[in-house]
C-alpha cells in the first residue's frame, strides 16, 4: 500500500526554499516567506502553562513520551497526552484527515521534514514567528533549521536529524580483508568482493527506497526538484547528480550485490544482526535501531565516514529527521509551545539524547560528553564525532516536493521496476519523474 | 396506511435507519464529491462528469480492474472446485473421522485476514521464513512467492486457504438437504457413485453454488486487506494500483484525490453489483426455475 | 426474481440412510486438504513458542529448544502497559454491541419484512440485495468524512455503528423468517390479543434461533476481523481492535528507537484467534444444524 509504504524516516531535509508554502490558492505569491510578527511572549506562554490546559501530541517517536511526562511535573497543571497515530506517512495521512474533517486535531505533531512544506502549503501549521521563534537562530544546525523554514516563516522546531554516515560489520569486512570504502566507486568493489567471497553476504541490502535514492542523488550534488512558489521542475533525466547514483547504482544492481531482503522487515534485521547484511549507509538516528532490533551485532559494527563520489570529497546528505509542530487548529497553541520549547530546545533535548536520539541542535552536538561517549555496540569507538561532523558537511541547497509524501509514495511503482530487473534506474527515475510531473500539474502546480 | 403496514415498518425501521446512515449516505455523498475536483493549489471546482471519464482512460485504474478480473477467473474456480469435492468427499459417508474434516477445512475461516495474511507473510520469506526452511532442508528451489511474477498466486493461496472451508460449508450444507429416498432409488437402479454425484447431487447444488459464487465474486473485487499487508514484504511486487480498492484508499489518503478516489469507488461499486447481478440471473435462468 | 433462499430442514436426519462402506484411499486424499489449512495454524502454534531469535534461527515447523510460550504470552500482555489487554476487551466490546446488534436488527427487519405485507417492500428488497454487492472498503473514505462531521471518528461509535448492519444477515433472516415461523401462530397469537413485538420476542424468536444463532456467527466473524474500518477511523491506540493493534505492531519496527517484536506479533495472532476458533468448536452443534436447518436452497 503506498501510503505505509517504506519507511519515511529516510525523507530528509528540504533546504532554503519551502517557498511553496506563501502560495496556497487563496494567498498572494509572497506571503508565506515573510515571518508573521510577534503576538505571544515568552511571559504569556509561561502564564499559559501555569494556569495549565490539556494537550494531544501525535508523535510515534518513543522519546517523546518520557520527555512528556518531566512536563508534567515541571507543569503540574498541564496534561499531555502523548498519541502514536501512526508511523511516518500513516501519521500524515490521519493528520490531513483530521484537518480536512476539521475535528480530532491534535496540539502538537511530529512531522519529519520531508513532510513538513506539505502542511505548511496548504497553512496547515502554525508560524512559531508568532511566539518569537526567530530568537533561536543558533540554536539548531544550519541544515536542520532550513528544514523548518519556509522564507522566514517558522514551521516547526527540529528534534532530530540524521546525517549519514557508513554502518559497517567489521567482523565480516575483516573476515573477508575488505578496506572500509571510502569512495562508492570503492564500495561497489567491496560489493563485489564479499559477495563472491561468500554467497550467503551482501554488502548492504536495497530493493529500493524513495528517502535513500533522493539522500544519495543529493549527496552526489543533484537538484531533481526546484521549488519556487507554485512553480517546479521536477527532472532526474538531465541532472547531474541523479545521473552518477543511477549509473553506479545499476552496476550493482546488475552485479546482484544486494541482499534482497526489505528494509525494516524481519529479515532485514535478522540479516543484520547474523553479518549477512555487512554495511548501511543511513543517517545517525541509525544506533539506537541496531542496539535494539539487532543485538547479535554488538561490538561488531563500526562507524565511517560516508562514502565519497569524489576522491577525498567531504560531502555528505541527511536521511530522516523529523520536527515538532503546532497545528493551526489547536486550541492550547501556548501550552503547546512550551512543550516545543521543552522538548526541542531546553530540558527534553537531553533526555532524548539518553535515550537514543540523534540531536539537532549546536549545543548539545558539539558537547565533549556527547563527543567522547563511548559504545559499546560499536566496540567502545567513539561514533558521535563521525556523526557529528557529517552533520557539518551536508550538501546545501537541496528541496523537495510540497508533495513529497505522495511523490515517495509511487516511488516502488516507478523505480521499484528497476529493482526488479524490468527496467534500468535511469528509465525507473524518468517513470518517477513523469508520473510526478503528471501529479503535480493535476494539482495545481505549473511543473517544468 | 393500515395498521399491519405501520408496523411493518415498525420491524424494518430500525434496520434502515442504520443502513441509510452507513450505505445510503456514503454513497450519496460519494456521488457528491464525484463531480468536483479539489486542488493543493487552486481549491475546489465543479467538474461534471470529469473524474469519470478520466476514470474510463486511466491505464492504472484498468490494470487494477484487469488484475482483480483474472484473480476472478482463476482463484474462485480454483476454490469453489476445491471445496465443492471436500464437501462431496464429507458427504459421501466413506471418510474415516467426517466430522473432524469438516471442522478442520473450516477452522481457516475463523482466522482475521490480518492474521493470515501477516503469517502467511512470515512463511513466504525466502531466507529465514518457512519456504526457505524448506528449501535449506530439502535442497529445492521454491521461487520467492512475493516476487512480482508469484505474488497474484501468493494472494491466492492466502484466499484460497481463508475461504475454502467456508465454501465448502456452504455446499455441505446444500447437499444435506437432499432427500435421501433419492440416493436410494438410483442405487436400486444401479447407478455408481459418480452417477449420482452429476445425476442427483450437482444439480441440487446448484443454488449454494450460486451464492458462494456471488460472495466470491464480491471479495474478488474487494481485494485489500493481503495485498496491503504484504505490501511491506514487497513493495515492489504490490503497486500502488495494485487492486481498485487499494488505488481507491491511495488516491484518497496519500494523494489527497478524495474527489477521483470517491469516484473510482463508485464504478467499482456498481461494476460489482452488476457482474454479480448478471451472473444471478444467468445462473437462475438455466435452473428454469 | 427468483434468488436463492434459505430453508428450514427439508429433511430430517433418516434413521434409515445407506451405510456406504468407508474408504481409506479417499480418507487419504481428503487429508491433504486438511493438512493445506491445518499447517499454518501448526505453524502458528509452534512460533507462538519462540524466542524471537529463534523465530528466526530454527526450522519454522518444529519447536526449538527453548520454550519461550509463556513468557511470549507474558509479554504479549505486558508490553506497552499492558495495551494488548485492552485490544481484547475493545475487540469483546465490538463484537456483542456490533454482532449482537446486528443480529438482533437483522432479525427484526427479517421478520418485518416476511411477515407483513407493507408499501415499500419490494424497493427495501432491491435497496438491501443491492446493499450486498457493495463492497464496504468502497464505502470507507465518504464514510470517514461524514463521520467526522459528525464528530464520531475516533470513538468507538465509528467501529460499532457501521457493524450493526449486514445486508447479508437481513437477508438471511428474512428467507428463514418466511419458512420458520408459520402464519398460524402468529393469527392465534393476535386473536388472544398479544402486542406484535411480545409476540416476536415471545412466539417467534424461539422459532428463528437457529437462524439466528448463524447469522450471529457470521456477524463475530465479520465484526472481529474488522481492519479496514478501525484503520481509517482510529488514532487513539486506546480504542484499536485486535487486528489494527497486530498490525501496527508488526510496522513499529520502522521507527527510531521503535523495537522489533515479531515474536509478540506471533503470540498475539495466535491469541487473537484462539477464541474465535474456540466459539466455533463450542458451538459446532448450533452453527451446523442452523446451517444445515437453514441450508441455502434454491
Amino acid at each position: 500500500m503506498g501510503i505505509t509504504r517504506r519507511r519515511a524516516l529516510i525523507g530528509a531535509a528540504l533546504s532554503v526554499t519551502l517557498m511553496a508554502a506563501g502560495c496556497s490558492s487563496s494567498d498572494s505569491d509572497s506571503e508565506g516567506t515573510e515571518a508573521a510578527a510577534t503576538t505571544v511572549t515568552d511571559a504569556d506562554v509561561e502564564a499559559a502553562l501555569q494556569k495549565g490546559g490539556s494537550l494531544t501530541v501525535w508523535a510515534w517517536d518513543t522519546t517523546i513520551k518520557p520527555v512528556s511526562e518531566a512536563f508534567m511535573k515541571k507543569y503540574p497543571n498541564v496534561k499531555i497526552n502523548v498519541v502514536n497515530a501512526g508511523t511516518g506517512n500513516d501519521q500524515y495521512t490521519a493528520l490531513q484527515n483530521a484537518i480536512t474533517a476539521g475535528t480530532g486535531i491534535p496540539d502538537v505533531a511530529q512531522i519529519e521534514y520531508f513532510a513538513l512544506p506539505q502542511f505548511a502549503l496548504a497553512k496547515s501549521v502554525v508560524d512559531l514567528n508568532t511566539f518569537g521563534a526567530k530568537s533561536l537562530d543558533g540554536t539548531f544546525t544550519p541544515g536542520t533549521w532550513n528544514n523548518v523554514h519556509s522564507g522566514e516563516a517558522i514551521y516547526g522546531f527540529p528534534i532530530d536529524s540524521g546525517p549519514m554516515a557508513l554502518f559497517y560489520n567489521k567482523e565480516v569486512f575483516d573476515k573477508h580483508k575488505i578496506a572500509v570504502p571510502t569512495t562508492w566507486e570503492e564500495y561497489a568493489t567491496a560489493a563485489e568482493t564479499l559477495h563472491k567471497a561468500d554467497a550467503k553476504s551482501y554488502i548492504t541490502s536495497d530493493s529500493g527506497d524513495a528517502g535513500f535514492t533522493t539522500s544519495l542523488i543529493w549527496q552526489a550534488g543533484g537538484k531533481p526538484y526546484t521549488v519556487d512558489g507554485t512553480n517546479l521542475t521536477i527532472n532526474f533525466a538531465d541532472d547531474a547528480g541523479s545521473q552518477k547514483f543511477a549509473t553506479t547504482w545499476q552496476k550493482m544492481i546488475d552485479a546482484k550485490v544486494f541482499s534482497p531482503a526489505v528494509g525494516w522487515t524481519d529479515e532485514w534485521f535478522k540479516g543484520l544482526a547474523d553479518g549477512s547484511i555487512a554495511s548501511l549507509v543511513t543517517g545517525a538516528w541509525m544506533p539506537s535501531n541496531l542496539e535494539g532490533s539487532a543485538a547479535a551485532g554488538k561490538g561488531k559494527w563500526r562507524v565511517a565516514p560516508m562514502p565519497q563520489w569524489e576522491t577525498g570529497g567531504k560531502a555528505t546528505a541527511e536521511s530522516g529527521g523529523s520536527s515538532l509542530a503546532i497545528p493551526e487548529k489547536s486550541e492550547n497553541k501556548n501550552i503547546a509551545y512550551g512543550f516545543l520549547k521543552y522538548a526541542a530546545v531546553t530540558e527534553g533535548v537531553q533526555m532524548r539524547i539518553d535515550n537514543g536520539a540523534f540531536p539537532a541542535t549546536t549545543k548539545e552536538l558539539a558537547a565533549p560528553e556527547f563527543l567522547n561517549k563511548e559504545f559499546e555496540y560499536f566496540g567502545g569507538q567513539k561514533i558521535n564525532e563521525i556523526l557529528s561532523a557529517s552533520a557539518s558537511e551536508v550538501v546545501t541547497g537541496w528541496n523537495y516536493l510540497p508533495f513529497q509524501v505522495y511523490a515517495n509514495s509511487i516511488y516502488g511503482d516507478t523505480v521499484g521496476k528497476a529493482y526488479l530487473g524490468q527496467s534500468t534506474l535511469a528509465e525507473g527515475l524518468k517513470a518517477w519523474q513523469d508520473s510526478s510531473v503528471k501529479y503535480g500539474t493535476e494539482q495545481g502546480f505549473t511543473v517544468k | 396506511m393500515t395498521r399491519r403496514s405501520w408496523i411493518g415498518w415498525q420491524f424494518t425501521g430500525p434496520f434502515l435507519a442504520v443502513f441509510a446512515l452507513v450505505f445510503l449516505a456514503p454513497i450519496g455523498y460519494s456521488a457528491y464529491l464525484s463531480v468536483y475536483r479539489t486542488q493543493l493549489v487552486g481549491g475546489t471546482a465543479f467538474v461534471g462528469i470529469d473524474n469519470y471519464t478520466k476514470a474510463l482512460s486511466d491505464p492504472q485504474f484498468w490494470e487494477a480492474i484487469t488484475r482483480v478480473a483474472l484473480f476472478l477467473l482463476v482463484q474462485v474456480p480454483v476454490m469453489l472446485i476445491l471445496a465443492l469435492l471436500i464437501a462431496l468427499a464429507i458427504d459421501s459417508g466413506r471418510l474415516y473421522g467426517a466430522s473432524f474434516f469438516r471442522i478442520s477445512v473450516f477452522l481457516p475461516y475463523a482466522v482475521p485476514s490480518v492474521v493470515a495474511a501477516l503469517m502467511w507473510g512470515f512463511m513466504y520469506g525466502t531466507n529465514f521464513g518457512l519456504i526457505g526452511n524448506i528449501n535449506e532442508a530439502l535442497g529445492t528451489a521454491i521461487p520467492n512467492p512475493l516476487a512480482p511474477e508469484w505474488i497474484l498466486t501468493a494472494i491466492g493461496n492466502i484466499v484460497t486457504w481463508e475461504f475454502i472451508g467456508y465454501n465448502m460449508i456452504i455446499l455441505y450444507s446444500g447437499l444435506k438437504v437432499v432427500d435421501t429416498s433419492l440416493y436410494e432409488a438410483a442405487a436400486i437402479d444401479g447407478a455408481g457413485e459418480w452417477r449420482i454425484i452429476r445425476a442427483i447431487k450437482l444439480p441440487a447444488l446448484r443454488g449454494p453454488i450460486v451464492v458462494a459464487t456471488i460472495f466470491s465474486i464480491v471479495g474478488s473485487f474487494q481485494l485489500f486487506n493481503e495485498p496491503q499487508i504484504l505490501d511491506s514484504l514487497a513493495p515492489n511486487s504490490i503497486t500502488t494500483y495494485f487492486t481498485p480498492n487499494i488505488y481507491a484508499y491511495q488516491l484518497s489518503f496519500a494523494g489527497q484525490q478524495v474527489n477521483y478516489s470517491a469516484t473510482i469507488a463508485l464504478i467499482m461499486g456498481v461494476t460489482t453489483m452488476v457482474i454479480a447481478y448478471l451472473f444471478q440471473r444467468r445462473s437462475m435462468k438455466g435452473a428454469g426455475s | 426474481m427468483t434468488a436463492p433462499t434459505i430453508r428450514p430442514a427439508a429433511r430430517a436426519p433418516k434413521a434409515g440412510k445407506k451405510k456406504n462402506s468407508r474408504s481409506l484411499s479417499l480418507t487419504a486424499v481428503t487429508a491433504i486438504a486438511v493438512v493445506y489449512t491445518l499447517l499454518p495454524l501448526f505453524w502458528l502454534v509452534v512460533s507462538a513458542t519462540k524466542s524471537q531469535e529463534k523465530l528466526f534461527d530454527s526450522f519454522g515447523l518444529w519447536f526449538a529448544n527453548d520454550f519461550s510460550l509463556f513468557d511470549n504470552i507474558a509479554d504479549t500482555f505486558a508490553y506497552q502497559d499492558g495495551i494488548f489487554g485492552r485490544w481484547l476487551l475493545n475487540t469483546l466490546v465490538y463484537v456483542v454491541i456490533g454482532a449482537g446488534g446486528a443480529t438482533l436488527l437483522a432479525s427484526l427487519a427479517g421478520y418485518g419484512l416476511a411477515k407483513f405485507d407493507f408499501i415499500g417492500r419490494k424497493a427495501v428488497f432491491a435497496i438491501v440485495l443491492g446493499g450486498i454487492a457493495v463492497p464496504p472498503t468502497v464505502l470507507a473514505v465518504p464514510t470517514f468524512l461524514m463521520f467526522a462531521k459528525l464528530g464520531l471518528t475516533d470513538t468507538a461509535w465509528a467501529i460499532i455503528i457501521p457493524s450493526l448492519v449486514s445486508p447479508f444477515g437481513l437477508y438471511l433472516m428474512w428467507t428463514y423468517a418466511t419458512e420458520a415461523v408459520p402464519k398460524e401462530i402468529l393469527e392465534s397469537a393476535r386473536v388472544d390479543g398479544s402486542g406484535e413485538f411480545r409476540t416476536f420476542f415471545s412466539l417467534a424468536l424461539p422459532l428463528l434461533a437457529p437462524g439466528a444463532v448463524t447469522v450471529l456467527l457470521f456477524n463475530i466473524v465479520a465484526t472481529w476481523n474488522n481492519f479496514f474500518l478501525p484503520l481509517i477511523m482510529l488514532k487513539d491506540s486506546e480504542l484499536y481492535p485486535l487486528t489494527l493493534g497486530l498490525y501496527t505492531w508488526s510496522r513499529q519496527a520502522n521507527t527510531v528507537g521503535g523495537e522489533v517484536v515479531f515474536n509478540l506479533v506471533v503470540t498475539g495472532a495466535l491469541i487473537t484467534i484462539i477464541p474465535l476458533i474456540t466459539a466455533f468448536l463450542l458451538l459446532q452443534r448450533y452453527w451446523q444444524s442452523g446451517l444445515s436447518a437453514g441450508s441455502v436452497k434454491q
